[in-house]
C-alpha cells in the first residue's frame, strides 16, 4: 500500500471518534430529557450542566475531525 | 472546489514591519480591532446616560453584565465577584469574535489557534500564579483529591497533574476546532450548491439550517469559554 492510500485510510480511522461522541451526545440528551421530566423546576441547574456536558464531549469529535484534516493536509 | 480552509488565510492589509519582525496589520488585526470598538461603542454609549427604565442598548450592556456576574458567581463561589471583570473581558471577546465571523464575507479570528492558545494560556498563567498566592505550597494538594486511599497516590497524582495541564490544550482547541469545522462545513456544502446546479436545492437548504446552528454554536462557545474560566477560576479561592 503506498503513502498516499493509508494516508486517506488514516484520516477515515481517524473520525471514528465522531461516532463515538454520537453515542454520548445521544447519553447526555437521555439523562437531561429523563431529568427535566422528573423534575421541571430544576431546569436552570440542569440547562447549565446540560449545555457543559454537550460542549465537553462534542470538543471530543472535533479533536477527531482536527486529526483528519491534519492528516489529509499533510501537517503530520 | 476550491479547498475549504482558503477562507482563514490571513491577507496583509497594511504591510508593516519592526526590527526585523513582521507586525502588519492582518484581516485578522482588522477584526480584532472592530471586537474591540464595537464592545468599547456598546459599553461607553450604553451606560452613558444610566437611565432608570433601560433603553436597546443599556438594556444589552446590563443584561450581558448581569448574565456574566451570575454565571461567575454560581461556579467560582463565595468571593468571586473581583473576576468578573476579567471573564467578562473574555466573555465579550469570544462572543463578538465568533459571531462577527458569521456575517458574509466576515474573518472568525477565533477559528486561528494562535488566539485561541494566547488566550487560554494566559487563563493558566492567572490561575496558577493565583492559587499559588494564595494557597501558598497548599496548591499541590490540589493534584491529590482528599479521602482517596494514600496507596493510590502514585496513580492519581500524574492522571491529576495531567488533566491539570491539558486544560488550555483542551480549551483552546474546543473553541478553534468549533469555529474551524463550522465554517469549513459550510463552505463544502456551498460548493455542493455550486456543483449540483438545479438539485443545489437541497444542500442550499440545509446550509441555512445549518447557519441557524452555527449561530448556536457561536453564542454556546463563547458561553462554555466563560463558564470554563469562571469554574478554573474556582481553583484559586477554595483550598481543595
Amino acid at each position: 500500500m503506498d503513502a498516499a492510500s493509508a494516508k486517506l485510510i488514516g484520516a477515515g480511522l481517524a473520525v471514528i471518534g465522531m461516532g463515538v461522541v454520537g453515542i454520548g451526545l445521544g447519553l447526555i440528551f437521555n439523562a437531561w430529557l429523563h431529568a427535566l421530566g422528573r423534575n421541571p423546576s430544576a431546569a436552570p441547574v440542569l440547562r447549565q450542566m446540560g449545555f457543559l456536558g454537550f460542549a465537553l464531549t462534542e470538543a471530543l469529535a472535533l479533536f477527531a475531525f482536527v486529526l483528519a484534516i491534519l492528516i489529509l493536509l499533510n501537517v503530520l | 472546489m476550491e479547498n475549504p480552509l482558503n477562507q482563514f488565510a490571513i491577507h496583509k492589509l497594511i504591510p508593516l514591519e519592526l526590527a526585523g519582525h513582521d507586525i502588519s496589520f492582518t484581516n485578522s488585526s482588522l477584526f480584532l480591532l472592530v471586537t474591540f470598538l464595537l464592545i468599547v461603542f456598546l459599553f461607553f454609549v450604553g451606560t452613558s446616560r444610566k437611565a432608570v427604565v433601560p433603553g436597546r442598548l443599556q438594556g444589552s450592556a446590563e443584561m450581558l453584565y448581569e448574565f456574566t456576574a451570575n454565571m461567575v458567581e454560581d461556579n467560582a463561589g463565595h468571593g468571586s465577584a473581583k473576576y468578573v471583570p476579567f471573564v467578562m473581558t473574555i466573555f465579550l471577546m469570544v462572543l463578538f469574535g465568533n459571531v462577527l465571523g458569521l456575517i458574509p464575507f466576515g474573518f472568525t479570528f477565533t477559528s486561528h489557534i494562535i488566539v485561541t492558545a494566547a488566550l487560554s494560556l494566559m487563563i493558566f498563567v492567572v490561575v496558577v500564579l493565583l492559587a499559588l498566592k494564595n494557597h501558598g505550597i497548599g496548591f499541590f494538594k490540589m493534584f491529590f483529591p482528599p479521602g482517596a486511599p494514600v496507596a493510590m497516590a502514585p496513580l492519581l497524582i500524574p492522571i491529576e497533574v495531567l488533566s491539570f495541564v491539558f486544560r488550555p490544550i483542551s480549551l483552546s482547541v474546543r473553541l478553534f476546532a468549533n469555529m474551524m469545522a463550522g465554517h469549513v462545513m459550510l463552505q463544502l456544502f456551498a460548493g455542493f450548491t455550486i456543483a449540483l446546479g438545479i438539485a443545489g436545492i437541497l444542500p442550499l437548504t440545509f446550509i441555512v439550517l445549518l447557519t441557524g446552528f452555527e449561530i448556536l454554536v457561536a453564542l454556546l462557545q463563547a458561553y462554555v469559554f466563560a463558564l470554563l474560566t469562571s469554574i478554573y477560576l474556582k481553583d484559586t479561592l477554595e483550598a481543595h
